[in-house]
């Protein structure tokens, strides 16, 4: 088997198949980067699985899961003050809650460098938008490099890197969910591990570093002045693509991987336009597009999510006075979704009917195939939590979800957690539910990873101000959705054993009586906990545990310790109540066509939380049914 | 049919080995001196949602993603997942390599629709002279191993254009080790030389 983390590390010249997240840590590896700090989440996870792939002694650089996104970006510019080469890297909706801390880096003499990664998700494939970052880099005047496959990701962060070590700044490199998870083979460079400088170099006179009233503004003017000088870059870059066809009519602007969709929709062209690939799309190369322009009747700017380029571009030819017609976005569905080949297809024959031949279709009726919306896995802790949640409230009462596995909570047939805003937001959003509202209970779910990264502030000010709700905390003792991380309960963080900071602690700590805690596979006595808790005046928590069972039941297997029992129906007890299939409804459960359940043996994990739930205790586990017809 | 580029599109529920099924083709293909490009889109799969992944092989391919209805080949691990993926992505004509297991969709245990029985498929395929290749292997010791049954499947009746069972032994050599590889390589073996 090949090892990852011996290929990241190998001093000579080669090429392998990698996504671009792999593609990436190769990136920073032979960047020489210092520091790398991050917060779990799509569509970038697979950067810190490539990290964890080098051994921890051999790993050239310091790696960390922060508690969240903001303290790792004050954690990676603080390290790149003092001179080392830094990176932090988002999830597609990251980006926000760094932004207080982000907005200040443009003003700031960085004197290592900073390479800000974002990882957007047109299409909000793991995502609760589909957001589109470039918004922030003009916010904060921060030049942007957007690469489209694997082997971009690569050769764009190491330009990134040297510029901002070099013109000590920060510099974004924005991926996108299929810029990050898609395979190629790539050529990677030599790779020589050199000392690294420890001596803190952090200096006030490089300064100003304290933005305080006047002081602003000359720091303001630097950031500008750094931003024209990379537009003067940017027009000279070999990132930023021109494709040539001869065509004095029509161009196209692109950039990301709609460029790579263009490329698969021009096979069916007969005339092909000239191209315009961006590589830096922030701040734009004037003078190449002017060019452009001067040269095309029409340009179509060809860009998933936002307008940006197009407003832009539009601005400059309006500017220039230049006649050329420019065609980009016409209805809203053009701002939504990802811009796949067939959609690129759909907008060239809106835009230029006759350019494309007319692809084969589909014949055939299409019979319809129930949808498959994820769910929560067999064993999940939530699953029993919510059955005994949904149990103990009216219909009438309102259920706040959080970001989590637990989201999944909303889907039939436990409907809990009716409205979601980001993480965090359950606490706060259910103490405004509570406000004049006698009439109907609010019960916020959190989970305990959220607790952590924006979670606190909620249930303080639930304190602090006197609000009236119950939480219920999923506390499953790892981050599940995004692929297990470590947290700051679990005692462990990315590079070893630390201090445990017990959840329950931590909000005995901030003055709340009113705590219960159960095991979430409990379900009779959690029920009635939230019963009498929904009832009592004030700010009541819940804690129900349960190890996340993907995480428990692989760790166990691993080390051969797991000892699950595989349940199966008891035909004769059945009385096709079908609590187990459509109320409980673990996935481990079929419906055959006459109302007969069994149990899939490839799914059932053998957790045993739907034994209790069984109105006529037909579920047993597997062997024991027959036993018992036996005796 | 233009030949510089054969596209594939997989697909079958979080856990079922869709990621291996399509990383070792990619590599297998890279193996048979191929140029071959792919993405995995599993959103919250790991969580009984769909996993889909593309795979392009030749020099044609562009974006990572297969287009709509133009694929010539769909894999799929599991039998509602083997309609949607040649509803939406194989052309007519092209080829359907399905394994016939069935994870009922929510809505099926809920009684809101109806499963899908494996004659609908066989309908399908005969209307739009689709090539349908259904593969069952009775007594599997671990459902895991669904995906190199449909592998070796796809070896034996070398269904993707230049790759052998040589270049896909070397991809699950890349991939796996230990008891395994073994456990894959010796059911792949058996497909491939039992029923020759």
């Amino acid at each position: 088997m090949k090892d990852m983390g011996e290929m990241l590390l190998r001093p000579e010249a080669f090429s392998e198949i990698v996504i671009g997240n792999t593609a990436l840590v190769r990136a920073m590896v032979e960047s020489k980067v210092e520091v790398v700090t991050s917060y779990p989440g799509s569509p970038t996870p697979e950067i810190a699985t490539a990290i964890a792939s080098m051994p921890a002694a051999g790993r050239p650089f310091y790696f960390e899961f922060s508690v969240n996104e903001k303290v790792a970006t004050e954690v990676a510019f603080g390290a790149a003050l003092n001179g080392h080469l830094s990176v932090v890297f988002f999830k597609s909706v990251g980006l926000n809650v760094a932004a207080d801390t982000f907005v200040q880096l443009p003003l700031m003499e960085i004197g290592g460098g900073l390479v800000v990664i974002l990882g957007d998700d047109p299409g909000a494939h793991s995502s609760q938008n589909e957001q589109d970052n470039r918004h922030f880099a003009r916010l904060a005047y921060l030049p942007v490099f957007e690469p489209a496959t694997a082997a971009e990701v690569y050769s764009m962060f190491k330009e990134a890197a040297s510029l901002a070590a070099v013109r000590r700044m920060a510099v974004i490199l924005r991926l996108t969910t299929h810029v990050c998870h898609a395979k190629e083979k790539v050529a990677f460079g030599r790779y020589a591990a050199a000392p690294r400088n420890d001596a803190p170099r952090f200096d006030v006179k490089n300064g100003p570093y304290v933005p305080i009233a006047a002081a602003v503004f000359p720091m303001k003017r630097k950031a500008l002045q750094k931003l024209e000088a990379f537009r003067e870059y940017s027009e000279a870059s070999p990132f930023n693509l021109r494709i040539d066809h001869g065509n004095p009519k029509r161009g196209v602007v692109t950039s990301g991987t709609a460029f790579l969709s263009l490329g698969d929709v021009l096979g069916f062209a007969g005339d092909l336009p000239d191209v315009i690939k961006l590589g830096i799309t922030h701040p734009l190369p004037r003078r190449l597009l002017v060019e452009f322009l001067k040269n095309h009747a029409q340009v179509l700017v060809l860009e998933e999510l936002d307008d940006i380029l197009e407003t832009e571009i539009r601005a400059l030819a309006q500017s220039e006075g230049l006649p050329t017609a420019i065609i980009g976005k016409s209805e809203l569905e053009d701002w939504i979704g990802e811009y796949t080949p067939e959609r690129v297809a759909a907008k060239l024959d809106k835009v230029w009917p006759e350019l494309l031949a007319p692809r084969p279709e589909r014949s055939g009726t299409q019979p319809a195939v129930p949808s498959r919306p994820p769910q929560l896995c067999p064993g999940c802790g939530h699953r029993s939590a919510f059955y005994a949640v949904k149990k103990a409230l009216a219909d009438s009462d309102i259920t706040v979800a959080d970001i989590g596995c637990h989201s999944l909570g909303f889907l039939p047939p436990y409907t809990m957690g009716q409205v979601l805003l980001c993480m965090g937001a359950s606490t706060a959003t259910a103490s405004g539910l509570g406000l004049f509202n006698t009439q109907r209970q609010v019960v916020a779910f959190l989970g305990d990873s959220t607790f952590f990264h924006a979670g606190i502030p909620g249930i303080i000010n639930a304190v602090f101000n006197r609000h009236q709700l119950t939480l219920v905390i999923m506390e499953n003792g790892t981050t599940a959705m995004t692929g297990h991380q470590e947290h700051p309960a679990t005692g462990k963080n990315f590079n070893g054993p630390t201090l445990a900071i017990p959840l329950r602690r931590v909000l005995e700590s901030l003055g709340i009586a009113n705590i219960r805690e159960i095991d979430a596979y409990s379900q009779k006595k959690l029920s009635a906990m939230v019963q009498e808790a929904v009832r009592e005046e004030g700010f009541k928590v819940i804690i129900a545990k349960h190890p996340c069972m993907l995480k428990h039941t692989r760790e166990q297997k691993r080390q051969g310790t797991w000892k699950g029992l595989p349940v199966e129906v008891d035909q004769k007890k059945c009385r096709r109540i079908h609590e187990c299939v459509s109320v409980f409804a673990c996935p481990s459960y079929q419906l055959a066509g006459d109302g007969t359940v069994r149990v899939s043996e490839d799914l059932c994990i053998g957790d045993g939380s739907c034994l209790q739930t069984c109105p006529a205790t037909a579920i047993a586990t597997r062997g024991q049914g027959e036993q018992n017809e036996k005796r | 049919m233009k030949k510089d580029k054969f596209d594939i599109y997989l697909i079958g529920v979080g856990g079922q080995g869709i990621g291996l099924l399509s990383e070792t083709l990619i590599r297998a293909a890279d193996h048979a001196g191929l140029a071959v490009k792919g993405v995995d889109t599993h959103g919250l799969a790991q969580r009984g949602g769909m996993v889909v992944s593309h795979v392009r092989l030749g020099a044609g391919a562009h974006s990572p993603l297969v287009m709509a209805g133009q694929a010539e080949m769909v894999v799929a691990l599991e039998r509602h997942e083997a309609l949607r993926g040649m509803n939406l992505y194989l052309r007519d004509g092209g080829t359907l390599v399905y394994y016939d297991t069935s994870w009922q969709p929510l809505n099926v245990r809920l009684k809101k629709d109806r499963p899908l029985e494996a004659a609908v498929i066989s309908g399908e395929c005969r209307v739009r002279e689709i090539r349908e290749v259904r593969v069952f292997q009775p007594g599997l010791e671990d459902p895991r191993m669904q995906n190199v049954a449909v592998l070796a499947e796809i070896c034996r009746q070398k269904l993707v254009p230049g790759v052998n069972s040589g270049h896909v032994t070397a991809a699950l050599n890349d991939l796996l080790a230990g008891p395994v590889l073994e456990k894959n390589l010796a059911l792949f073996q058996k497909i491939i030389q039992g029923q020759k």
